[in-house]
């Protein structure tokens, strides 16, 4: 039998894709998969209520991240399932409360994982995706492995019942102190890490993001973009894809105005397929594209989105 | 704050990535052409700038910015790096045993060495951790989490944005998920920080001559008091291979129709 504990820091009311990605992987490697979170929603663990959970585990009070509180929550967890493996999804609060906990389970840790097998190893990209790489545990137990998204199917089966919540001696600890909490206004479009097809935005843009906005919604796709789209402040941060951005690897990147520099690359160059649109032809982006078009994404992009609509 | 502040800040060598990067028969990561990380620059620029705020808000507080490096030899002049930027002085953690160190072995032998040097070198003063907000060649991030907890279960402020120290704490803005925080933790604290938070300054001239000066010490794990099953790591490489290098595909010109031909593209290949 197989012991698999998924730590999420935090369940909304509506799981995300990445979450609902890790049950899919849980359910796949163990025969007793057990939810372990710092915070339920309003509705409890009925976003939890998915076949194959055997239950959800929280501590006595919320636990906000980044509260090394939720690694403790982890460590009793652990201790309490005899856990064989350990899964995360691969975002920063996690991998802290992941790298915590195996400090103090004197166990080894494998971020970003593509995939984990029930024996203890994993495979990952490194190299900013250059390189495929498979690792191993070889000393201590459990495995501790957080997961990239897009790395399987998520639909798992609902069922009627919630899974049971079981609190455990574990509570917000006070060593930090959370001064002000803000919610990043939502773009009504899925998550960048998520997406199976992203737009990616450029220089090319030049400040005027209207289509490649028309062409992400036509697609329910994410928006990204380049440094230079996020430094000149036309677009968040945090869609900046590349290497000390975000790395997306969906089915569909279209890369619009871009000119692909290693850095881009770096964040993007594991996609399925990679569609770019620019005027330069010598854009080094177009050397790594499935399907390139060199010419003015404000000729081609109305004619794509109206093609779109026209098709589907 | 009065007293005295030690702003440690952790850096690596690691190859440039620029250029390609490879994985040898040895299963590593080959560091011929090594450099600075160009992600450790924030933590620097992040401790210098902490310390020109405290120069001014805080003149009675004396603050120290220090780097470490564990690596090979070679590791030395990503340190200089680190030193010309502006880091008073240099600790360089060099030892065969910690060759293919994963997460656990580097985080055991990185507590080891900050224990080493705040008890041996002032350890009144209060102390604050910076590190970039993930290795290039590891990207992992999980280092910094993984060493607070080894240092005596330290609050760990990954992910900052910003950051600034006031009186006995250190105050960062980060994101979490969905939402951005502010958030407090007293020192001493690990925090990473990312590229949003600063612009690292560029050495000159002037910086590069006076940072030859500055001290550097070599530090083995003996001198630790680490032996080296504290330092072995959990995790081993298996396989690894190249990952096969995209080709480039259809190129079309846009005559007027190329909107329609990429649609074409795209429902041919099942993607609409």
């Amino acid at each position: 039998m197989t012991s698999v504990l998924i730590v999420f820091d935090r369940v909304d009311e509506q799981l995300t894709g990445a979450q609902a990605e890790l049950l899919a992987h849980g359910t796949a490697l163990g025969s007793e998969v057990v939810i372990v979170t710092g915070q339920l929603p309003a509705n409890g663990a009925e976003p939890l209520a998915v076949s194959g959970i055997t239950g959800v585990l929280t501590g006595e009070t919320p636990i906000h991240a980044p509260d090394p509180a939720l690694a403790e929550l982890v460590q009793t967890a652990a201790g309490e399932l005899q856990a064989d493996l350990i899964l995360g999804p691969d975002t920063p609060d996690t991998v802290d409360a992941l790298a915590r906990a195996a400090a103090a389970l004197d166990t080894g840790l494998i971020t970003g994982a593509t995939g984990v097998t029930g024996s203890g190893a994993a495979t990952k990209t490194v190299l900013a995706g250059t390189w495929r790489t498979t690792a191993q545990l070889s000393e201590g137990s459990p495995l501790i492995a957080t997961l990239k998204s897009n790395t399987t199917s998520a639909d798992l089966p609902a069922v009627a019942q919630a899974p049971e919540v079981v609190e455990l001696p574990v509570s917000a600890s006070g060593l930090v102190e959370i001064l002000e909490t803000t919610e990043v206004p939502s773009t009504g479009r899925p998550a960048l890490t998520e997406a199976s097809t992203v737009v990616a935005a450029g220089r090319g843009v030049d400040g005027d993001l209207s289509l490649v906005e028309e062409l992400a919604d036509e697609l329910g796709a994410a928006l990204g973009a380049s440094r230079e789209v996020t430094d000149a402040g036309w677009m968040d941060h945090s869609a900046q894809i590349g290497q000390t951005g975000v790395t997306v690897s969906p089915q569909l990147y279209i890369s619009v105005g871009i000119s692909g520099a290693v850095q881009q690359k770096a964040g993007m160059q594991t996609s399925e397929r990679i569609v770019a649109i620019n005027k330069d032809e010598d854009a080094p982006v177009f050397e790594i594209t499935d399907f390139g078009v060199v010419g003015d994404l404000n000729h081609v992009l109305p004619q794509l989105i109206s093609e779109i609509r026209k098709r589907r | 704050m009065p007293g005295s502040l030690h702003i440690l800040t952790l850096v690596k060598w690691v190859p440039d990535a620029q250029l390609e990067r490879t994985i040898g028969e040895d299963r590593r990561v080959e560091r011929t052409e090594g450099v600075l990380g160009e992600l450790d620059e924030y933590p620097i620029e992040a401790a210098l700038q902490i310390r020109e705020a405290l120069e001014k808000s805080a003149p009675e507080t004396t603050v120290r910015v220090t780097a470490l490096i564990m690596g090979p030899d070679g590791a030395s002049t990503a340190l200089k790096k680190a030193l010309q930027i502006g880091a008073d002085e240099g600790f360089h953690l060099d030892d065969e045993q910690l060759a293919a160190a994963d997460i656990y072995a580097t985080s055991a032998a990185l507590a080891g060495a900050i224990t080493h040097i705040h008890k041996n070198h002032d350890a009144d003063s209060q102390l604050l951790v910076l590190t970039g907000m993930a290795s290039e060649d590891g990207e992992s991030g999980a280092v910094p989490a993984q060493l607070a907890q080894r240092l005596g279960g330290l609050a760990a402020l990954t992910q900052a944005t910003s950051l600034t120290v006031e009186s006995d704490r250190v105050v960062v803005d980060r994101v979490s998920g969905n939402t951005r925080q502010k958030v407090a933790a007293g020192l001493p604290a690990v925090v990473s920080v990312t590229d949003q938070a600063n612009e690292p300054r560029y050495p000159n001239f002037k910086a590069i001559m006076k940072a030859r000066k500055k001290p550097v010490t070599t530090l083995s794990l003996a001198d630790l008091g680490l032996t080296a099953i504290a330092v072995q790591s959990k995790i081993s490489l298996i396989a690894a291979e190249p990952r096969p290098e995209r080709e480039a595909g259809q190129i079309i010109h846009d005559d007027g129709t190329a909107g329609t031909q990429l649609a074409d593209y795209l429902e041919k290949e099942g993607l609409l």
